[in-house]
C-alpha cells in the first residue's frame, strides 16, 4: 500500500508570466483515492495536464511508477497506464457509444493499425467495453449515438471510456461538473464502485461529494500547495475554509 | 431514384441496411457499369471513363476530408505528379507503360509523404493553406522546369497499348482498376484504422489521452490517400495522353474537392455521384460558354448554401428520417 505510483517533484507550469502551477510536490500511493481541491484558477486542471502530458511542465519532474515521464507525449503516458476524463465533455459525438468504447479500448492494442480489417469488435473487445459500460451504468445505451445521450449519460461515458483500457492511474477532472444533485449521486456511486486496484486522483468542486469518496485530499490555491490531509482534517482546516469555502463569518 | 423503402416498415430501429438490398444494389450497379459502353456513343463512354478516374481522385480527398477532418487543396498536384511521371517515363525516357504506372504511383506516394510530414500537424484553414501552397510549388516546378516538363507546352504521351487503345476497351480496363481500388478504399475507411480517423476528426485531445499517436495516424492516412490519388493520376495519363501544368494546377484540386463535396463528404462513394454531376455539367456548359470556371464557382456556392452535406449525404439524412418516422408509426 505504501508504494508510490505518482510523484510530482516541484512541478511548475508557466504560461508566460502566469504561474498556473507553482512548485507543487505530491506523492500518490498505489490504490489511493486522492482528491485535488481548490478554488477556480487554483491550477488543478493544469496539474492534470502536466501529469497527462497535454502541457509539459516548465520545471520539476513527474514520475509514474518510478519512470520519469516529464517529457513524454500523452499517447505514451496512456500506454504506460495513465487515463483521464475531461472537465468539459470530450467524446466522439458523431459516433455511437459502442464506437466510442472501441476507440477507447483499441488505443493500447495493435488493432488500431488494422487497415483493412472488419470494423466489428472482437469478442474480447466487446467484453471489455461491456464491463466498463456496466460499471458506468450505461450498458443499456450501448447502441445509441453519443449526441442522443443526455448530458448526465455523456458524463458517465466520459468515465467508461477512461476506464475501458484498464488503467492503473485514473484522473477524473470534475466528473460531476454541471450535473443535477440526483445525477451527482449516480456519478459518486460509480466512482465508489470502481475497482480498488485503480489509483484515482479526482478534481472536484462539490466538497460533500469529494470528501465522501477519497481518503486523502490535497488543496491548491493560486497554483501553490496549500494543505493536505484526510477529509476530516480538511473539513476542519481554517486556511482551506478561508480560501475555498469563503471566509467564515464571525457572528453567525 | 425510387428505392422500395415503403415495404420495409420494420418495427425495430433499423440502423443497418439489410444485406439482401445491398446485394441487389451492387448487382444493379455492376450490370449498369458493364452495359454502359454498349448503349452510349463513344464520346459519352470516354466521359464515363473520366468520371471513374476523377471519382477515385475525389474519394482520395474524401478519405482525408470526410474521415480525418482534413480538407486538402493539394491533391490535384499529387494526382498530376503521377500523370507527369508516367508520361515522362514512357515518352521521354522510352520506358514501358506498366513500369511507368508503377513508378508514377510510387513517386506520388513519396510526394504525398513529404506533403504529409509538412501538413499533418496543422488542421482547419492552416491545413487547407499549407496543402494549397505545396500544390502551388509542384505547379511552379512543372511550369518552370522546362527541360524536363516541357513547361507550358507540356508533354505528349506515346498513346495507349493496342489492347486498350479504343474508348470501349479502355473504359473496361479503367473499370477493372477502379472497382478493386474503390473496394480497398471502402475497406480502409471502414476498418478499425478508419475509425481512428473519425475519432481524430471528432476530438484529437481525447484520442491522445486514449493512447493514439495522432500525427502518425494522419500521416498514414495522407500517404494512403496520396497513393490512391496517384492511381487516378496514372489512369489519367493513359486517358489524356498529354500532361501540362494545368493538370497539377489549383483548379484541379478545387474541382476534385468539389466533386467530393457535391457527392457528400464522409460518404466515400458519393465521390462518384459528385464526379458524374460536375463532369456532366462541365460538358453541358462548354457547349454554350467558355466560362466553365465561373459556372464551377457558382455551383460551389449553391452547393455550400443549399446542400452542404452533398447529394449522398442529403439522401442518407432523408432516408434515416423516413425510417424513424416509419418505426415510430409502427410502434403506435
Amino acid at each position: 500500500m505504501t508504494e508510490s505510483i505518482l510523484k510530482l517533484d516541484h512541478v511548475g507550469v508557466r504560461f508566460d508570466a502566469l504561474r498556473a502551477v507553482d512548485d507543487v510536490s505530491l506523492d500518490v500511493k498505489r490504490g489511493e483515492r486522492r482528491a485535488i481541491i481548490g478554488p477556480n484558477g487554483a491550477g488543478k486542471t493544469t496539474l492534470f495536464n502536466a501529469v497527462t502530458g497535454v502541457v509539459p511542465p516548465s520545471s520539476g519532474r513527474v514520475v509514474f511508477e518510478g519512470r520519469d515521464i516529464t517529457r513524454a507525449p500523452p499517447h505514451r503516458r496512456a500506454a504506460w497506464g495513465i487515463s483521464r476524463t475531461f472537465q468539459i465533455t470530450n467524446l466522439f459525438p458523431s459516433l455511437t457509444v459502442r464506437q466510442n468504447m472501441e476507440l477507447a479500448i483499441r488505443g493500447l492494442t495493435p488493432r488500431k493499425f488494422s487497415f483493412f480489417g472488419l470494423p466489428a469488435a472482437t469478442d474480447e473487445e466487446r467484453a471489455q467495453a461491456d464491463g466498463a459500460l456496466t460499471v458506468s451504468r450505461l450498458a443499456s445505451r450501448a447502441d445509441s449515438a453519443v449526441n442522443e445521450l443526455s448530458y448526465g449519460e455523456q458524463r458517465q461515458l466520459e468515465i467508461a471510456m477512461a476506464l475501458a483500457p484498464n488503467p492503473r492511474l485514473l484522473l477524473l477532472d470534475e466528473p460531476a461538473a454541471g450535473l443535477s444533485p440526483a445525477e451527482r449521486v449516480i456519478v459518486a456511486n460509480i466512482i465508489r464502485a470502481l475497482p480498488k486496484d485503480i489509483t484515482i486522483v479526482l478534481i472536484e468542486h462539490d466538497m460533500d461529494l469529494v470528501l465522501s469518496l477519497v481518503d486523502w485530499v490535497t488543496c491548491l490555491n493560486n497554483g501553490q500547495f496549500l494543505a493536505e490531509g484526510t477529509p476530516a482534517d480538511i473539513r476542519n482546516n481554517a486556511d482551506i475554509q478561508n480560501v475555498y469555502l469563503g471566509k467564515a463569518r464571525h457572528h453567525a | 431514384m425510387a428505392a422500395p423503402i415503403s415495404q420495409a416498415a420494420t418495427p425495430t430501429y433499423e440502423t443497418r441496411r439489410r444485406p439482401s438490398r445491398v446485394a441487389a444494389w451492387i448487382v444493379l450497379i455492376t450490370v449498369a457499369l458493364i452495359a454502359l459502353p454498349l448503349v452510349l456513343p463513344s464520346y459519352q463512354v470516354s466521359i464515363a471513363t473520366q468520371i471513374l478516374i476523377f471519382g477515385v481522385l475525389a474519394m482520395s480527398i474524401d478519405v482525408l476530408a470526410g474521415y480525418g477532418g482534413r480538407t486538402s487543396l493539394g491533391h490535384g498536384a499529387i494526382f498530376g505528379a503521377s500523370t507527369y511521371v508516367v508520361i515522362y517515363w514512357t515518352s521521354v525516357l522510352g520506358g514501358g507503360i506498366w513500369t511507368g504506372i508503377a513508378l508514377g504511383i510510387l513517386c506520388t506516394t513519396l510526394l504525398a509523404a513529404v506533403f504529409a510530414l509538412l501538413a499533418i500537424r496543422t488542421s482547419g484553414v492552416y491545413f487547407l493553406l499549407l496543402t494549397l501552397a505545396l500544390g502551388m510549388i509542384v505547379w511552379g516546378l512543372c511550369l518552370r522546369w522546362t527541360s524536363v516538363t516541357g513547361g507550358e507546352n507540356g508533354l505528349r504521351g506515346i498513346g495507349r497499348p493496342d489492347l486498350i487503345a479504343d474508348h470501349i476497351s479502355f473504359y473496361y480496363a479503367v473499370l477493372l482498376v477502379v472497382v478493386p481500388v474503390t473496394w480497398a478504399m471502402w475497406r480502409f475507411v471502414h476498418s478499425p484504422f478508419g475509425l481512428t480517423l473519425r475519432g481524430i476528426r471528432d476530438s484529437e485531445s481525447r484520442m491522445r489521452g486514449l493512447g493514439y499517436n495522432v500525427p502518425l495516424h494522419l500521416f498514414i492516412a495522407f500517404v494512403a490517400s496520396g497513393f490512391f490519388a496517384g492511381v487516378a493520376g496514372a489512369l489519367y495519363a493513359l486517358f489524356n495522353n498529354f500532361v501540362s501544368p494545368s493538370t497539377v494546377q489549383l483548379s484541379q484540386s478545387v474541382a476534385a474537392l468539389l466533386m467530393a463535396i457535391t457527392g457528400g463528404v464522409g460518404t466515400l462513394l458519393g465521390s462518384f455521384v459528385g464526379a458524374t454531376l460536375i463532369i456532366s455539367l462541365e460538358n453541358a456548359v462548354s457547349v454554350f460558354t467558355a466560362r466553365w470556371p465561373t459556372v464551377l464557382g457558382l455551383t460551389f456556392v449553391l452547393i455550400m448554401i443549399f446542400a452542404p452535406e452533398g447529394v449522398v449525404g442529403r439522401a442518407r439524412i432523408l432516408l434515416s428520417q423516413r425510417r424513424k418516422r416509419q418505426s415510430s408509426r409502427a410502434l403506435h
